[in-house]
């Protein structure tokens, strides 16, 4: 019988099935950062458990750690903020008391989850992975089965290796065709979630395939993969190739020797067969993709940077309309106004969307010689991981941002969730490569568009939206 | 856990498609390393006037006096009611415990997000998904009426109405069981440790990269 992908990795880990309809489910790996790991360790605790596998587990500090050189410097007792220092010196205190391998806040391998799992190679096509993130959509880009969860199903698999699931439905995007220069894989994905809704892929697996996703690099897909969530979709997925196996190859956790040969043989079935049937399809031409901007508070609000805020009388039905309405007015923004037009208090570059080292070259590329415009209040470039930093600094485009006057920071989450100093103001318009524009976001009143990294660089330099096709 | 049986609880209308777990909890009260104490910031941005920070004595903010929670008719509310989507963005698990702490013990909506409907019942929370028009219905007849309560029965899989209307809910046969009595999946999984382990001896001999 023709498989899916999602079949595959389902059915390679199914320790059980059960008369009720769910399964036991094996988790291969399980990435933990600081903000939904410590009730879960608690619990552990309480019942006097142990983990199941201990190497199964690697965890880094992320959400909750400063990006200032001055914080960073001297470890856990810089940060400066006593809330946030007590929670990543929880983190620390788990990974030593269970023995669980840390990437510590100032070890050069610490970074953003989902930018240090692949980097490692703790990421490998084939297996299932979690997190208590659910921006683990992102490690799918390896055809690996990933999804993020919650604190009872951190402690659930640090407990049991194991999930108690129901198989979802396998939905494909479909995205042929050659993108435009300056339209990018962060444009895909916005595309697709403006296509289908934030809730069009609830209850499935979302499988990107097509001659568009085949060309993308890994970091790419990774960007397509992250997002899926936003679409509704716990999973993104796209299948194995030999873009995969090189990224992976040579990784410090990738199988070496005689098992790398024998993975890369397994590996090579991670793939739909041609003849899979899936639930659901949808299909785009990546030529008509034009680079997005979000203009509400929802990755669904988004259009074409050519384009306008659209007229409330577009709105498909009354609830549409209502949340249109409302999320203009958070926004400060009118009816029919062109996307240009929306000037920016502050740009962010970064997230577990766009902080990879691709990522970077992108924006320096846009930024090279050119200035920060002066009625920008800030603009951050925070790459993914320690690894990404240091190669970003031996390419030089530390050096491109810093002299446009853009800042150069130490990694982690920042300003993608901003739990940490790095927010935007009541009011604050800015262009961000994170992944949601939620109402708060970014910081209390900020109002957060969703863009590229060369559309994020493109509109610090102009101070507002440019079509970075033009710049 | 807290168990689910019976619940005949007043309802709170909360008339917004796409709530997101940012705004039921917001991150900067996601630095707790506890499981308790998220009510008083359950929808902070939406209950307050002010910007919320961690550690603040909730009694001293000033309310928004237009959000629904904060209305004199919805105070002691167990049941709230949404619109679709509930639940979307992150898989922040204080999104259900706030719910839970602040008093509530069932959301009903047209649909909800993945991650948050796995979340939310392994905390005691019942989510509980309705026809659209149903939904609007209901919409209607708690804004018409004060103290208008419904009634949930988790083992019969129903809503029943002021007016005596019954409305027919389905529930996962395994959720059901664990809400009904209190049970926590961990205890539940471990009864199965030898088939984890059968599975771990097999798959090391197909993958052995994943378990050395």
């Amino acid at each position: 019988m023709a498989l899916t992908l999602y079949d595959k990795l389902w059915d390679a880990h199914l320790v059980k099935q059960r008369d009720d309809g769910t399964a036991l489910i094996y988790i291969d790996r399980q990435l933990l950062h600081e903000v939904t790991s410590p009730q879960a360790f608690e619990g552990l605790r309480l019942a006097g458990r142990q983990p199941w596998r201990l190497s199964a587990n690697l965890a880094t500090p992320d959400h909750n750690v400063p990006t200032t050189n001055k914080e960073r410097q001297v470890g856990v007792s810089g940060i400066e903020d006593e809330t946030s220092r007590i929670q990543v010196q929880t983190l620390d205190d788990n990974c030593d008391e269970f023995g669980i391998t840390e990437f510590k806040i100032n070890d050069p391998r610490q970074g953003i989850v989902h930018v240090v799992g692949p980097e490692q190679g703790a990421t490998l096509p084939g297996m299932t992975l979690v997190c208590g993130d659910s921006h683990t959509a992102t490690h799918g880009a390896f055809a690996a089965l990933a999804h993020g969860v919650g604190t009872s199903e951190v402690e659930h698999v640090l407990a049991t290796q194991c999930l108690i699931q129901r198989k979802m439905k396998n939905l494909l995007i479909q995205v042929d065709g050659d993108l435009q220069p300056g339209v990018t894989a962060k444009d895909i994905i916005l595309a697709v979630i403006g296509e289908i809704g934030t809730a069009g892929g609830t209850g499935y697996a979302m499988e990107f395939a097509g001659s568009a996703i085949a060309s993308l690099s890994m970091e790419g897909r990774m960007t397509i993969c992250n997002m899926a969530i936003e679409a509704g979709a716990r999973v993104g997925l796209v299948g194995c190739d030999q873009v995969t196996l090189d990224y992976v190859k040579g990784r410090p956790f990738a199988p070496q020797g005689e098992d790398w040969d024998k993975a890369v043989a397994y590996w090579k079935t991670l793939h739909s067969d041609a003849d899979a049937s899936f639930d659901k399809v949808v299909k785009l031409d990546a030529a008509r993709i034009e680079p997005q901007v979000s203009w509400g508070t929802s990755p669904e609000m988004v259009v074409a940077v050519t384009d306008r805020v659209p007229e409330l009388e577009k709105a498909e039905d009354d609830n549409q309309r209502k949340s249109w309405e409302a999320a203009l007015k958070y926004m400060g923004l009118e009816p029919g106004q062109a996307i240009t037009d929306i000037q920016l208090d502050r740009v962010f570059i970064g997230s577990c969307t766009n902080s990879r080292i691709e990522d970077l070259r992108e924006a320096a590329a846009v930024a090279k010689g050119r200035r920060v415009a002066a009625s920008l209040k800030q603009a951050l470039v925070v790459p993914g991981s320690g690894l990404v930093k240091q190669q970003a600094e031996e390419e030089g485009l530390d050096k491109i941002f810093i002299e446009a006057g853009f800042e150069w920071r130490e990694p982690g989450c920042s300003m993608c969730l901003a739990m940490n100093a790095d927010k935007l103001g009541q009011g604050e318009h800015c262009a961000s490569t994170s992944n949601r524009n939620f109402e708060g976001r970014q910081g209390y009143g900020g109002r957060t568009h969703l863009v590229s990294p060369g559309m994020a660089a493109a509109a610090a330099i102009a101070g507002h939206f440019v079509d970075v096709r033009e710049f | 856990m807290q168990k689910f049986t019976q619940v005949n609880g007043l309802v709170a209308p909360l008339d917004r498609a796409n709530v997101d777990t940012d705004l039921i909890i917001p991150k900067q009260f996601l630095k707790s390393i506890k499981r308790t104490g998220f009510g008083p910031n359950l929808f902070d941005e939406l209950r307050y006037l002010d910007e919320g920070y961690p550690g603040q004595d909730a009694s001293k903010r000033p309310l928004n006096p237009d959000f629904v929670l904060n209305q004199p008719r919805y105070q002691g509310s167990e049941i709230l009611l949404s619109r679709k989507n509930f639940g979307c963005g992150s898989s922040r698990e204080h999104a259900p415990w706030a719910l839970v702490d602040y008093g509530f013990r069932a959301v009903i909506a047209p649909s909800f997000a993945d991650i948050f409907f796995n979340n939310a019942p392994k905390n005691g929370l019942l989510l509980i998904k309705l026809d659209e028009a149903v939904i609007d219905r209901l919409f209607q007849e708690v804004e018409a009426n004060e103290g208008y309560r419904l009634a949930i029965d988790l083992p019969a899989q129903t809503v029943t109405t002021p007016s005596g209307e019954v409305l027919s809910f389905e529930v996962d046969p395994f959720r059901k069981h664990c809400l009904i009595e209190g049970l926590d999946d961990i205890g539940i999984t471990l009864q199965d440790a030898e088939a984890i382990q059968a599975y771990e001896a097999k798959r090391s001999q197909v993958t052995p990269w994943i378990f050395s």
